[in-house]
């Protein structure tokens, strides 16, 4: 069980003269699923590039604090699990190879059992030593998962993540989201009702506009 | 040794979809078939072959080096990149790869200098050789760092030349006049202050680099 928690104050973001939201004040727990949700433009996405440590606020900080300290931005990605329509991973590898070479470049030993037992979880193993320009969209976005889970984060940002999956997909994505709900914070930022429906409770960015 | 395979993937990557090799291999081919073909039959001044030498190379480089961060926009693989490797991370493993690769494109330069152009002889073997290694690290640094700036703007193609004429100009300039130094055969001791002078260019470039890179990647 990790301690993780997550601080955010004052975080503003403007983007030129475009305010895309204001003042947002929040507090998150590991052991959490938290939706994120608001009209297509209201700044989810970029909510969720802020939290993970891709992008800056205007105003305001983001402090993610784990066993009481707090974690420098340095070190933020290898605490960070990330999945969006707008993650690209590398086509000319295998879904094998790419899940290898970020690990070593994390700087992490790679769990090949673990890795497999996701593959076989998602449905991938037989597939994953081809090349990853031959999957389909939802293969890639399963992939992406098996990437955002592999280094054992503490906290897992899913942007739009039952985006290309098949209903099959979606329910697997859900079951393998409230398993790790138990172990660390999740936020999903999403407008789909099923998506949120897991959530124990839902932040609508609509708020955060004056 | 995570900037190593960061390495290793540009290299495993670069291999499969030759982004850069092929137009680095082509821009050589091209530029010295040109200048053989204009020279013709005439023979040029050993000075003016030492010169376009460095040309060459600079243009090469301007073909080839910005890859490493432009490839990585244009596919949109810089936020993973992002998500698995702090900045000093992913600016280490691309000027490993770069290194790497202004050498090799370096030795094949020199290598087909040799062959083709009967008037660039090196007597200062120790001299040129010092400064051809110092000289390509210089330049491997300076373009990672532009190649980083540029990666993000709209007009990559024309940005490059432009941004990286004025910083490499100091650097051309210096292997220039250490290039017609060795063909003179001047000793090693007497070119120490050109060579001080890439050294300190290397500093500086890779100690500022790695104080902007980490503003640069973020946003």
């Amino acid at each position: 069980m990790s301690n993780f928690s997550l601080n955010v104050v004052g975080l503003t973001k403007i983007f030129g003269r475009r305010l895309i939201f204001k003042n947002i004040n929040l507090s998150f727990n590991a052991h959490e699923i938290v939706g994120i949700s608001g009209p297509n433009g209201s700044g989810k996405s970029t909510l969720v590039k802020i939290l993970a440590g891709l992008l800056s606020p205007t105003q305001g900080n983001v402090e993610h604090l784990f066993n009481g300290k707090k974690v420098e931005m340095e070190n933020l990605h290898n605490h960070v699990g990330f999945v969006s329509p707008y993650l690209v991973l590398y086509d000319e590898f295998s879904a094998q190879e790419n899940i290898h070479f970020f690990s070593k470049i994390r700087g992490i030993n790679l769990d090949q059992e673990k890795l497999d037992s996701l593959f076989t979880k998602f449905g991938l193993y037989e597939r994953k030593n081809d090349l990853l320009k031959t999957y389909s969209s939802g293969m890639k976005q399963r992939v992406k998962f098996i990437f955002s889970m592999i280094h054992k984060p503490v906290i897992v940002i899913l942007d739009e993540p039952t985006e290309n999956l098949d209903v099959e997909g979606k329910e697997k994505v859900y079951e393998i989201i409230s398993e790790l709900g138990k172990q660390c914070l999740i936020l999903i930022a999403s407008n789909e009702e099923s998506d949120l429906a897991i959530c124990s409770r839902i932040i609508n960015l609509k708020e955060y506009k004056n | 040794m995570q900037s190593y395979w960061l390495y290793k993937k540009d290299l495993a990557s670069e291999i499969r979809t030759r982004y850069a090799i092929n137009s680095l291999a082509m821009f050589i081919l091209v530029t010295i078939s040109v200048i053989l073909f204009s020279i013709g039959s005439e023979t040029i001044s050993d000075y003016l072959s030492g010169g376009l030498f460095w040309v060459v190379i600079f243009f090469t480089a301007m073909s080839g080096l910005s890859r490493a961060f432009v490839s990585e926009e244009e596919r949109g693989t810089a936020l993973t990149l992002q998500l698995i490797a702090s900045p000093t991370t992913v600016f280490s493993g691309k000027l490993l790869f770069n290194i790497i690769l202004v050498f090799s494109m370096n030795i094949v330069v020199a290598f087909l200098y040799n062959i083709l152009f009967e008037s660039f002889v090196i007597k200062s073997h120790l001299l040129f050789y010092t400064g051809f290694i110092l000289g390509n690290i210089g330049i491997a640094i300076s373009s990672t760092i532009i190649a980083s700036i540029i990666a993000k703007a709209g007009s990559k193609g024309t940005l490059y030349p432009v941004l990286s004429f004025p910083i490499l100009l100091p650097l051309i300039l210096i292997l220039i006049e250490l290039t017609k130094m060795s063909m003179d055969g001047t000793k090693f001791e007497e070119g120490i202050v050109e060579l001080s002078v890439l050294l300190s260019y290397n500093v500086i470039m890779i100690s500022a680099s790695y104080l902007l890179f980490d503003f640069i990647w973020k946003d």
